[in-house]
């Protein structure tokens, strides 16, 4: 198998994601097939190959630096699950 | 055992743009909560950003001004971690292939000159900002305000190449300075947008391995940097002196209590699974751009106050105190333009104008005319001094003043032999006692003629006179 059970939940923990063990499992066949199916690159030989980041080939485009305001601040905070005047209201966050 | 600390810097500088890096949201400090958002900075689905090219054009100078090697090809990654404080839930930042390697920044230590290495200068995003309880009594939630996220930052990290509290002081002296002579930073510690974070270990002297490092964070000053360098090598080096180990840790400074504490450790913190940013194609940068870049390139503090100080005819340390605001050193190259004379009195007029010269409130010409007037004894020290004043309140020009205000002081000797002639007819026990040896009343005879002429008259030449008549 390409993945372990130790793996899953590790990502499943950085992702905030509560699994099952029946969830655990199935995962991790799953994401085994995946691997395997990637790992098929392996069998290249990319040592004179550039790594890719990026499937176009082509710079970013730019902007110029000029602000344009986006002006409904009420949409953006619509969106809040919980809001206190105009900011976003969290879950309280413990600072030491 | 002699230790030695080994400590290296990575320094965050908001870019001084108009606008974020990747939306057209304003940049600017102190709006009120959420007013600087939308839906690109605060991560709504389907959006797509947008490089700020005057971000990557500030960061290429710093890397030009710094020596760098800039990267014709370097790519915007994404740093996956979950806070409040950052919608999207990853920072965009540079990882693998920075915009930057390999430069360096020259720094006085201990009467010579000591070269720093940097590492890598990159590109990112700043994240938002969060309320907590405490500012707000009875508060339950942390609250969110993302006008700060998405502010371009670029972070420049140093190589382990400082080895006491000073040098590391210095070097970020030295780097906020460049960045503030670019115009590419404020390099305003207090407000956040010049932030450092300091890698500190210690080792025996004598041995090349490092020791094991804590990063220090939390330090808004450069004294507050330099005392918690201070006390972290202090500590590491009790601790295995005490025959215990260092760990590697992140600590942050308590600037209250002058000690480094250990920060609540997130195990999984350091797990951010950086991986390419599908939604930003790779930042090319062609020879053309960069050589474009480089004629923007001012002439930067260290070389400043060495051309200063050689050619202008004044101290080092003058130069250094003209030189740590590049308005300011503009501003004295400009007066003396106007009228050289000493430059030694022009550059300490400048300084001790620094305000007003920052404020806008004052011209070289001021400098020059109030210098030049005092030299060719047109005005008093006294009034001179006054004139600047009122130029910093009316704004009007200095000798325009002078006249208005009848400043200045009579130094034509014939103008005051009339004077003169009346203050010693009017004082004829006075001039017989002087003549007769008691040099001590000439201070008299002067102090008679200042009020005569109402303070208007040169003291020199109302002496020369004096002595003239009564000998
Ligand atoms: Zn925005």
């Amino acid at each position: 198998m390409a993945i372990t059970r130790e793996e899953v939940l590790h990502v499943a923990r950085l992702a905030r994601l509560a699994l099952s063990e029946e969830e655990v499992d199935r995962l991790r066949d799953q994401i085994g097939n995946i691997l395997d199916y990637i790992r098929q690159l392996d069998t290249l030989d990319t040592r004179e190959v550039v790594p890719t980041s990026h499937a176009v080939e082509m710079g970013t485009p730019f902007r110029d630096d000029s602000v344009c305001p986006f002006g409904d601040k009420e949409a953006i905070l619509s969106n809040a699950p919980d809001r206190f005047e105009d900011f976003f209201r969290v879950p309280r966050i413990l600072e030491d | 055992m002699e230790f030695e600390a080994v400590i290296g810097l990575e320094v965050h500088a908001q870019l001084s743009t108009q606008s974020k890096i990747f939306c057209a949201c304003s940049a600017a400090f102190g709006a009120p909560p959420n007013e600087n958002t939308c839906p690109v900075c605060t991560g709504m689905p389907g959006v797509l950003p947008v490089l700020n090219r005057k971000a990557v054009e500030f960061t290429i100078r710093t890397a030009l001004a710094t020596s760098c090697a800039v990267q014709s090809k370097s790519v915007f990654a994404r740093k996956n971690y979950f806070y409040p404080d950052l919608p999207k839930a990853y920072q965009i930042s540079q990882y693998e292939l920075p915009l930057a390697l390999a430069g360096h920044i020259d720094i006085e230590a201990d009467g010579g000159t000591k070269r720093i290495g940097i590492t890598r200068i990159h590109m990112e995003e700043d994240a938002g900002k969060l309320v907590h309880e405490g500012e707000f009594a009875g508060a339950q939630a942390s609250l969110a305000d993302l006008n700060r996220c998405s502010v371009p930052l670029m972070e420049i990290v140093s190589e382990p190449d400082m080895r006491t509290p000073e040098e590391g002081g210095a070097y970020l002296r030295r780097l906020r300075d460049i960045l503030v002579y670019l115009e590419v930073c404020d390099g305003n510690m207090e407000e956040g947008s010049f932030r450092c974070d300091a890698n500190v270990s210690v080792r025996p002297k004598g041995q090349k391995e490092f020791g094991t490092k804590a990063e220090l964070k939390n330090m808004n000053s450069f004294r507050n940097v330099e005392k918690a360098l201070e006390y972290e090598i202090r500590r590491q080096v009790e601790q295995i002196e005490d025959g215990g180990t260092v760990a590697q840790e992140t600590r942050l400074w308590d600037a209250a209590a002058n000690v480094t504490i250990p920060m609540r450790g997130k195990e999984e913190a350091h797990d951010y699974r950086y991986f390419p940013d599908p939604d930003l194609l790779p930042l090319i940068v062609d020879d053309a751009w960069i050589d474009a870049l480089r004629k923007t390139i001012p002439e930067l503090p260290a070389e400043k106050v060495a051309r200063l100080a050689s050619t202008c005819g004044i101290s080092r340390y003058d130069a250094e105190l003209l030189s740590s605001s590049r308005a300011l050193a503009d501003f004295f190259e400009a007066s003396v333009k106007i009228y050289g004379g000493n430059p030694k009195v022009s550059a300490n007029e400048c300084i001790h104008w620094k305000d007003a010269v920052a404020a806008g409130k004052i011209s070289p010409e001021t400098i020059a005319h109030a210098v030049e007037d005092r030299e060719t004894g047109k005005i008093s020290a006294t009034a001179s001094k006054t004139l600047v004043e009122l130029v910093i309140r009316t704004g009007k020009p200095l000798r325009q003043l002078r006249e208005e205000k009848g400043l200045s002081q009579v130094s034509d000797a014939g103008a005051l032999e009339e004077t003169v002639a009346k203050v010693i007819a009017a004082n004829p026990k006075e001039a017989e006692s002087y003549r007769n040896g008691k040099a001590g009343l000439l201070s008299f005879f002067v102090g008679q003629v200042m009020k005569e002429t109402k303070g208007k008259a040169n003291p020199k030449i109302v002496q020369e006179v004096l002595k003239k008549k009564l000998g």
